[in-house]
Order: C-alpha cells, then sequence, then structure tokens
C-alpha cells in the first residue's frame, strides 16, 4: 500500500518537473496563431477590416472578436486559406468591409500633385516618394494598393490603376471543360 | 566501343515526321523589312536596352546587357538602323507584348568587330562573363542562360558531361542537320565545355533514328583526333522524352537525378548540342549568339531547316516552305511541349527551335475531356516518375500544396501522360496552370512579407521619430529652463553691483566723515587752551546754573 503511494508519488513529481522543465524550456514567445493568422493577410494595412492593420485584424481574430471574412484584398482566396488554417467555414467576403478589386496601384498625376506631402504620411508602406513642395510620385513595385492616400489628398490627383499583366505575371488560365466541341474549328 | 545503356521509366513512341525536314540541307532565308528583337529572350532577367531609335547597330553589336547574373546579353543580329525600341508581341501563349529593338536592316549585313577569346588563360569567371555578354543560352527550348552552368557543384567533381543530340521530338531536325552538316564545330564546343569543366568523359547522345548525324559525329572525332580522344557518341534508343535532361542522363549513365537533387551533385552537366555549338562560336571566333537552326514543318509544302536570324516574323520563315491553305495556327516548338502562338507574325527567339505550321487535318481539335477513368496509363508512360492522375485531381480541385507534396515541379511538361490518356483529359494544360498559380502565390507572398517588412520598419521609425522628438523636446525644455536659471543668476549679479557701489560709496562718506575732523582744536597755544578751558567752564556754570531749580536762584 505504502509502497504503491510512493511509486504514484514518484511518478507524479518526475512528470511534475519533465512538465514544468518543458514549459520553461519550450516556452513560446508571443501568440504563434496571431503569427500565423497574420503572414496569410495580405499586409496591405489598408483597415478596410475595420482594424488599424493587418496585424490588429490578426490579433481579433485569433481572440474571436473579428470574422474571417472582413478583408476584401484577400479575397476569397484569403478567406478560404484563414477558414483552412482555423479550421472554420469558408463564407462570402462581408459587404460592408468592401469587395474585391482587381489588384492595382496608386499613381499620382503629377500635373496636378502640389507637394503637400499628406499621402506621404499617409501610405503605410513608404511606397511613395517626395518632398514638401516637390513632386510626389508612386514606387509602383512597392505600392500595395491599399488606397489610404487617396483620401488626404487635397487635389485628388492619385488614381489606382490596375496592375497589366507580363509576360513574367501571365497565368495559364483553368482548363475549362468543353462539353461540346464546335464542329469543323480548331480549339 | 560498347556502352552499356539504361532505361528510364515510361516515354511513348509517336510519330516522329522527321524525314521530310532533312531532304534538304540548312537553307537561308533573305534578310526580312524589319527584325523584332525582344529583349527577354532568356531564362532571368530582362536585359537593359542599350540602344536608341535612329541609332545605327553593326551585326552582332549588344543592343540589351544582362540584368544581372541570372540572365544574358541580347545583339542586333544584323547591321542596320533602330527603329523603334518598344512593346511588341512576343513569341509566348500569352499573346502580351514585351519590350522589343526593332532594327531596319541595312542590307550589308557589316559585323561588328570580332575576335577570338583566348578563354585557356583566362580565370573561369571571366569567361562565364565572356558567354553571358556573348547571349549564349540553352538552345534546347528551356533558354537557361549557359553561363551559369559552366560551373561545378561545390562537393563534387565533374566526371561526365553529356551534349544532349537526342532530338526525341516530332518534326524537329534542326539538332539533327546541326550534327550532319556542323559535327566539327559541335565538337568543337563540346571539348571547350569538357575543359571548361574538367570533366573526364564527353557522352553525346543522339538517338539512333538519326544515322547519318551519327555517322557524321563519328567521322568528326575521328578527325580531330587526339583532342577527341574522350569525346564518345552514344546512339541511343529512339523513345520519347530521351532528349528530356534527367532521362538522357538516366539513358547514358545509370543515374537517377533524385527530387530537389541537381544532376551537378553526381558529377554531370547536360547541354544541347546547338548550345555547344554557339559556345563555340562564341568563344574561337567572338561571334555573339545572333541566329539559331529552326525547323520550318509541319503543314507545308516543303519543310527544311533553316539558319535565321533572331527577330525575324515567324510569317516571314514559314514562306519559302509555302504553307498549306487549311493552315490555321502555328506553333512555337513540337507537336509534344510545343505552344500556339498568337499570331504569325511573333518573331522567331533563342527558344524557337521549330516552327510548327498546324491545321485541323494535321492536329485534330482535340477530343472532348471525359472525366478519369483512374486506369493508370498516365502513371506507365510518366519518364518522371510521378502520379500524373493525383498532379491532375489536385490541380483541378486547387489544392496546390498537395500537389507540390506530389512534386508537381518534377514534372517537365512532356505530354506523354496526355497522350496516353484515354480519357482525353489535357493534363498538361492542368499542369501548367497548377504551376503558374503557385509561382503567382509566391510572388505575392513575397510581395506580403515585403510590405509587412516595410510597415513594421516604419511603425518603429515613426516610433523612434517619436522618441527623438521627446527627447528633442525635453532637451529644448531642460535648455529653456537652463536659460532661465542663468538669466535670474545673471540678475542676482547685476543687482550685487548696485548694491556694493552703494555700499562701497556709504563706506567712502563714512571714511570722508570719519576723515574730517574740526583741525582747529589742535595744535593750539597754551594761551589758547586756557581761553577754551576758561570758556569751557563758563559753560558748565551757565548749565548748572540752567539746571538748578529757581528758589535756589539767589
Amino acid at each position: 500500500m505504502i509502497s504503491a503511494i510512493l511509486v504514484m508519488a514518484l511518478g507524479a513529481i518526475v512528470l511534475g518537473a519533465a512538465l514544468g522543465y518543458a514549459s520553461i524550456r519550450f516556452k513560446v514567445e508571443g501568440d504563434p496563431l496571431v503569427e500565423k493568422i497574420d503572414a496569410v493577410l495580405p499586409q496591405t494595412q489598408c483597415g478596410q477590416c475595420g482594424f488599424p492593420g493587418c496585424k490588429p485584424y490578426a490579433t481579433a481574430i485569433a481572440k474571436g472578436e473579428a470574422d474571417i471574412n472582413q478583408c476584401p484584398p484577400g479575397g476569397e482566396e484569403g478567406i478560404r486559406k484563414l477558414a483552412e488554417l482555423l479550421g472554420r467555414e469558408v463564407k462570402p467576403l462581408s459587404e460592408e468591409h468592401g469587395v474585391e478589386k482587381p489588384k492595382s496601384a496608386a499613381v499620382i498625376d503629377e500635373n496636378l500633385c502640389i507637394g503637400c506631402t499628406l499621402c506621404i504620411q499617409a501610405c503605410p508602406v513608404d511606397a511613395i516618394v517626395g518632398a514638401a513642395k516637390q513632386m510626389h510620385t508612386v514606387v509602383e513595385r512597392l505600392c500595395t494598393g491599399c488606397e489610404l492616400c487617396l483620401p488626404p489628398c487635397p487635389v485628388n490627383c492619385i488614381a489606382m490603376v490596375p496592375i497589366a499583366e507580363s509576360v513574367d505575371t501571365w497565368k495559364w488560365r483553368y482548363p475549362v471543360f468543353r462539353m461540346m466541341p464546335k464542329e469543323g474549328k480548331a480549339a | 566501343m560498347l556502352r552499356a545503356l539504361f532505361k528510364f521509366n515510361g516515354g511513348v513512341k509517336p510519330q516522329t515526321h522527321k524525314l521530310d525536314s532533312v531532304r534538304e540541307s540548312i537553307g537561308q532565308i533573305p534578310l526580312p523589312a524589319e527584325l523584332v528583337i525582344p529583349l527577354h529572350q532568356s531564362i532571368g532577367g530582362t536585359p537593359r536596352p542599350l540602344v536608341k531609335a535612329g541609332e545605327k547597330v553593326f551585326k552582332g553589336q549588344m543592343i540589351g546587357a544582362a540584368d544581372g547574373n541570372v540572365s544574358a546579353a541580347v545583339h542586333a543580329s544584323t547591321s542596320g538602323t533602330v527603329k523603334a525600341v518598344e512593346m511588341r508581341t512576343m513569341a509566348h501563349s500569352s499573346g502580351l507584348g514585351t519590350l522589343c529593338v526593332v532594327i531596319e536592316p541595312d542590307g550589308e549585313e557589316a559585323w561588328i568587330e570580332t575576335r577570338p577569346v583566348a578563354w585557356r588563360s583566362l580565370p573561369a569567371g571571366e569567361v562565364r562573363d565572356i558567354l553571358r555578354d556573348a547571349g549564349i543560352v540553352g538552345l534546347g527550348g528551356a533558354v537557361f542562360p549557359s553561363h551559369l552552368k559552366v560551373q561545378g557543384s561545390r562537393s563534387t567533381k565533374f566526371k561526365t558531361l553529356i551534349i544532349n543530340g537526342a532530338e526525341c521530338e516530332p518534326f524537329i531536325t534542326c539538332d539533327d542537320m546541326q550534327m550532319r552538316e556542323r559535327p566539327a564545330g559541335v565538337l568543337r564546343g563540346a571539348a571547350i565545355l569538357r575543359d571548361l569543366l574538367q570533366a573526364e568523359e564527353v557522352l553525346i547522345g543522339i538517338e539512333d533514328n538519326k544515322p547519318e548525324a551519327i555517322a557524321s559525329m563519328r567521322a568528326a572525332v575521328a578527325n580531330l583526333g587526339d583532342t577527341a580522344r574522350d569525346i564518345q557518341i552514344v546512339p541511343i534508343p529512339t523513345r520519347y522524352p530521351a532528349g528530356g535532361a534527367k532521362q538522357l542522363i538516366r539513358v547514358l549513365t545509370g543515374i537517377e537525378v533524385p527530387h530537389g537533387r541537381r544532376s551537378t551533385d553526381y558529377g554531370v552537366q547536360c547541354f544541347n548540342s546547338g548550345t555547344a555549338y554557339a559556345i563555340h562560336e562564341a568563344l574561337e571566333f567572338g561571334r555573339p549568339l545572333i541566329s539559331r537552326i529552326v525547323t520550318v514543318a509541319g503543314n507545308v509544302e516543303a519543310p527544311r531547316n533553316y539558319e535565321i536570324l533572331f527577330g525575324t516574323p515567324m510569317r516571314h520563315a514559314i514562306a519559302p516552305t509555302r504553307a498549306k491553305p487549311d493552315s490555321d495556327r502555328v506553333i512555337m516548338g513540337g507537336p509534344m511541349m510545343g505552344f500556339a502562338m498568337p499570331n504569325p507574325d511573333v518573331p522567331v527567339i533563342k527558344a524557337t527551335n521549330c516552327i510548327l505550321v498546324g491545321s485541323p487535318a494535321l492536329f485534330p481539335p482535340p477530343e472532348p475531356e471525359m472525366p478519369c477513368i483512374r486506369c493508370g496509363e498516365c502513371a506507365k508512360a510518366c519518364p518522371a516518375d510521378l502520379q500524373p492522375f493525383e498532379l491532375y485531381w489536385f490541380s483541378r480541385a486547387k489544392q496546390f500544396g498537395k500537389a507540390q507534396e506530389y512534386a508537381l515541379f518534377d514534372c517537365i511538361e512532356c505530354g506523354c501522360c496526355a497522350y496516353v490518356c484515354p480519357s482525353h483529359i489535357p493534363l498538361v494544360d492542368y499542369y501548367r496552370f497548377a504551376k503558374s498559380e503557385i509561382w503567382d502565390r509566391e510572388r505575392e507572398k513575397a510581395a506580403a512579407d515585403a510590405a509587412r517588412e516595410r510597415y513594421e520598419f516604419r511603425l518603429a521609425r515613426e516610433e523612434r521619430e517619436k522618441q527623438e522628438k521627446a527627447a528633442k523636446l525635453a532637451a529644448k525644455a531642460a535648455e529653456t529652463r537652463a536659460k532661465l536659471a542663468a538669466e535670474a543668476a545673471a540678475t542676482a549679479a547685476e543687482d550685487d553691483p548696485k548694491k556694493a557701489l552703494i555700499a562701497a560709496a556709504l563706506a567712502r562718506a563714512q571714511a570722508q566723515k570719519a576723515e574730517i575732523q574740526p583741525d582747529n582744536i589742535e595744535q593750539l597755544t597754551p594761551a589758547q587752551q586756557a581761553e577754551v578751558a576758561e570758556i569751557e567752564a563758563r559753560r558748565a556754570q551757565i548749565r548748572e546754573i540752567a539746571h538748578t531749580p529757581p528758589e535756589n536762584k539767589p
């Protein structure tokens, strides 16, 4: 009887020590789920989800304060990825947060720009170059298409221009089923 | 000498259709009215244009400089005037435009100054730069910059150099004709590559349906004598796709390059025979790559091989072969792996090994796609030992992660699976779709990561600026306080002199007061003293009288 209790107690101590050690040794800094969700988000930092950036939205999703369908730039694909990651149902994009648009980049009409620097301050990824009373321009390669530079512009000289396909970014189309081939015409 | 050959799994034996285009020797094509030379002709970065509209260029002059190391230069194919540097339709399935240099030939074919390269005495890095600037890329169709392949893996020494003259795809005979007519150049190129790589042996693999090419190459090896001692011409069984690099390596050496590894890890490197010829031209004569041999075949009256300058419109190249009236499309490459061109006016580029004219009779429209019946024929035919039906399911369901797990990127798009599929499923179309979707996702992921980094940097910068501003403000406040204190001290110091002045004045006044003594009571004569004493006594008497009460007065 005593030996049985001792064996169990010894076991409990050993396991407890092992668990205690493991919790210190393999301590995870921060919330890995937030990092994982953040990795799926498109990082436009546009705030259309109602949070001040992708990381805060990821945090809100992880806490259960936000739904997974509030990110228009991520689109359907992004929702699908989030659903997969979190084991939830795929749902359509929430309309109040916006609609999915083709990938675009901001372009400044250089004839109209007055050099106020307001858009530079608004750009979350520092993709706009310029100085006070100097013409500004958008570095297209860095622009995420978040549209945050549009509202502050006092002269409405910024437009969103869809990014055209190039030979390097062209994608093969999804092979379509041809149930009824047209007679005498080559595909 | 007999060699033991090996076998790769799968493969198919389609009709070769090669005999028609080898009846005549390699032909020349008259200069077209304009040459449209795309800058982006190889894997990697798009070369930077070096010329402007209106400039005169010589044949062989560099018009596009390699952008970074993974890129290859582009040259003017003939002498003439640059008409424009503009977007033109590319020889690409997309039909999209790309930056091209448009040259109007002057007909003089005036070469830029060329001189042989003393490559034996140059360090390997310089030879690679010369090859890059000569625009040498793999001419088998993949157009991978060759200078990147002329360097060993760090761990393994080169044992075998393989020259790929298999040319397994139907209709295409450009390598065949080159080996028949210009064997010495191919061999010299192979010898240069052998010396650059310090390979122990050179195996030139040629499919056994090209006996003339094999005979011609063997004769050339005998002619070269000692230099070509370690070069062997190896006929290999004809089976598509024996010309795939991994398949050819398997057949010649028995080495099966596993998933995720390169042949260089096993001491084997593989070059196309046309590439070997181009390297020979570039190093022994200093001529950059400006033309290639192209098979023009298919639905034409007189199929033939031509040496065609890059930038020549395909329509111009097809003209002498007389396309039949029912022709409806132009394919770049062969019937198995080729791409339909958006229109016949796209230019011949470095990747163009064949211009195949199609017609509904020659290439009937694909039969309707039926559901997969899981027969497994595709897996039996796959030369890369993949499971094409699994890849098909995953690609169709857009489960790209799964497709990658099943080694989608080991697929060489040879088309064997689609060729044998009894349900006529265009399998390769699905793989191409899945591959381009995955590349797009990788690009997007990279862009998102870059955006996150920039955003976080901006946040950090804003925080830093805030702190710097706070520190600046604090410093300024401290400065102001110090200034105020100093001012207070200064006013205090300003007060003191006044007080001191006053004090000094007072002191002076007192001193003066003290100094001013009645000087008439000193140094008196005794008579005067007696007089003073008398007066003083009288004053005292008067004072005493004054203080005495009146009743006591006499």
